[in-house]
């Protein structure tokens, strides 16, 4: 049995919002993969939760007029990979969230989950910065769409305020379309475990498939948040598909990312990670597009 | 803290039981349902001991509220049990192969291939290994389970081939 204080299963999120604004100190919890480990191990017992796990209405994958496709923050890892819109467009999303824990794991824990607590680690997180994810975050006063890259303010921390709920992430037709990519992660096993270092490229090639003609690399663990890295990207825009493009995004990479030492791995391993990876999954990128290297 | 109604199908029968809503999936099968087969090993969804079929879908029922499994299906080891109480294919494989040692992590390791044996689709050995990720074995070096659940999709295949 769980040192829970109170729970209360959220009917919609106009009901999970108006509960969370009535106790101010309860947590959102959704599969609950973070939060009742950490129940279990003590650090947040005692916790008053809304559960917002029945609300199907936050499940699901489905694909705008616009082009721009709409992921319920509440599908799980295994239902995003399996999902035929996101096989057909943005598999790259679908490989990376079949690398989380185990089988049990992405049955239970969810895509919305993994961003909003804040981790660096998360799987899902540097592909959805590669893809430039849009955030629908639902309020008592309506909805507001944010960037991905305005979500963490830190780590462990996202902007989501007592009564705020993710609802949907969107990736926009003009981050997909023509693109390709590759999430890398680099970790001690195989499964159930977390990364040392992710990679996540998606890029576009020229008509002719000779040259980049745009390129979004993002990393998770090479910061205290998921990043992007803007001034790698740009470098090697324009630039011929050749050794010296890969050796300069490798080693652009390095200079612009920001990882830290920790008890999983050094912060030099992690640079070096970051340069290799970086180059790897740009090169199995430009394969799926059809480049030649 | 408060004392809920649950509703849901357990191995295909119907049951309708008053739990607290602070309990595991996988404490109210051992303790009201009295299923057994489902282990408490790690507690914290590393293991895998505690697997149940939910809706067809493999899930760590340690890490999984009770107050979830409302009108859903569950499915545990017990399950598998024919009318007169024979044991299935895939349990006799276990124990041809060699595949059980202390037994602690069986129940889950079959459960986890459930999915597997009861998909249309062939599996490699290295997707069955992927199915069982989730899944340690402490004794047994996984060498005789993933040979005895090749073996029962082997057959279950070719049964279904004739």
């Amino acid at each position: 049995m769980y040192d829970i204080e109170n729970i209360y299963q959220a009917t919609s999120v106009k009901d999970a919002i108006e509960q969370l604004l009535a106790k101010p100190d309860a947590l959102i919890i959704a599969g609950g993969s973070d939060i009742l480990i950490k129940i279990h191990n003590g650090k947040l017992s005692g916790c008053s939760l809304v559960s917002i796990y029945g609300l199907d209405e936050l499940r699901g994958i489905s694909i705008d007029d616009d082009g721009s496709i709409k992921i319920g923050p509440l599908t799980s890892f295994s239902h995003i990979t399996n999902d035929e819109i996101i096989k057909k467009h943005i598999p790259v999303l679908g490989e990376a969230v079949d690398q989380v824990g185990g089988p049990q794991i992405r049955n239970i824990g969810t895509i919305g989950g993994n961003i909003s607590n804040g981790v660096t680690s998360a799987d899902s997180a540097s592909t959805l910065f590669a893809l430039n994810a849009q955030l629908e975050i639902t309020g008592i006063d309506g909805k507001r769409i944010i960037p991905i890259s305005d979500y963490y303010i830190g780590p462990g921390k996202v902007v989501l305020k007592q009564g705020e709920i993710l609802t949907a992430i969107y990736i926009t037709k003009e981050n997909y379309q023509g693109f390709t990519g590759c999430y890398i992660k680099y970790a001690m096993r195989n499964a159930m475990d977390i990364a040392t270092l992710g990679c996540s490229v998606t890029c576009k090639l020229s008509e002719d498939k000779t040259k980049i003609e745009d390129v979004h690399l993002a990393y998770g663990v090479a910061g205290p948040v998921p990043m992007r890295c803007p001034e790698t990207e740009k470098s090697i825009i324009d630039m011929a598909i050749d050794d010296e493009m890969f050796e300069k995004f490798g080693a652009m990479a390095m200079e612009e990312v920001n990882p830290r030492d920790s008890w999983r791995a050094s912060k030099t391993l992690r640079l070096q990670l970051a340069k290799e990876l970086s180059k790897r999954a740009l090169k199995q990128a430009i394969i799926k597009s059809g480049g030649v290297l | 803290m408060a004392n809920v109604e649950l509703n849901f199908i357990v191995n295909d029968e119907p049951r309708n039981i008053i739990i607290d809503d602070r309990d595991s999936l996988a404490d109210v099968l051992r303790n009201k349902l009295h299923l057994t087969s489902v282990k408490k090993g790690c507690e914290v969804g590393e293991c895998g001991a505690c697997t149940v079929l939910i809706n067809g879908e493999t899930f760590d029922s340690c890490i999984y509220l009770a107050i979830w499994a409302e009108g859903k299906e569950i499915r545990t080891l017990e399950g598998l049990m024919d009318e007169d109480g024979n044991i299935s294919d895939i349990q006799q494989a276990f124990i041809d192969e060699a595949a059980v040692q202390c037994g602690f992590c069986t129940p889950g390791f079959i459960m986890s291939a459930m999915p597997i044996l009861e998909s249309d689709k062939e599996f490699t050995r290295e997707e069955i290994k992927k199915h069982l990720s989730g899944n340690l074995c402490r004794c047994t070096g996984y060498e005789n389970i993933i040979n005895a659940i090749e073996n029962v999709k082997k057959s279950r295949m070719n049964n279904q081939n004739i």
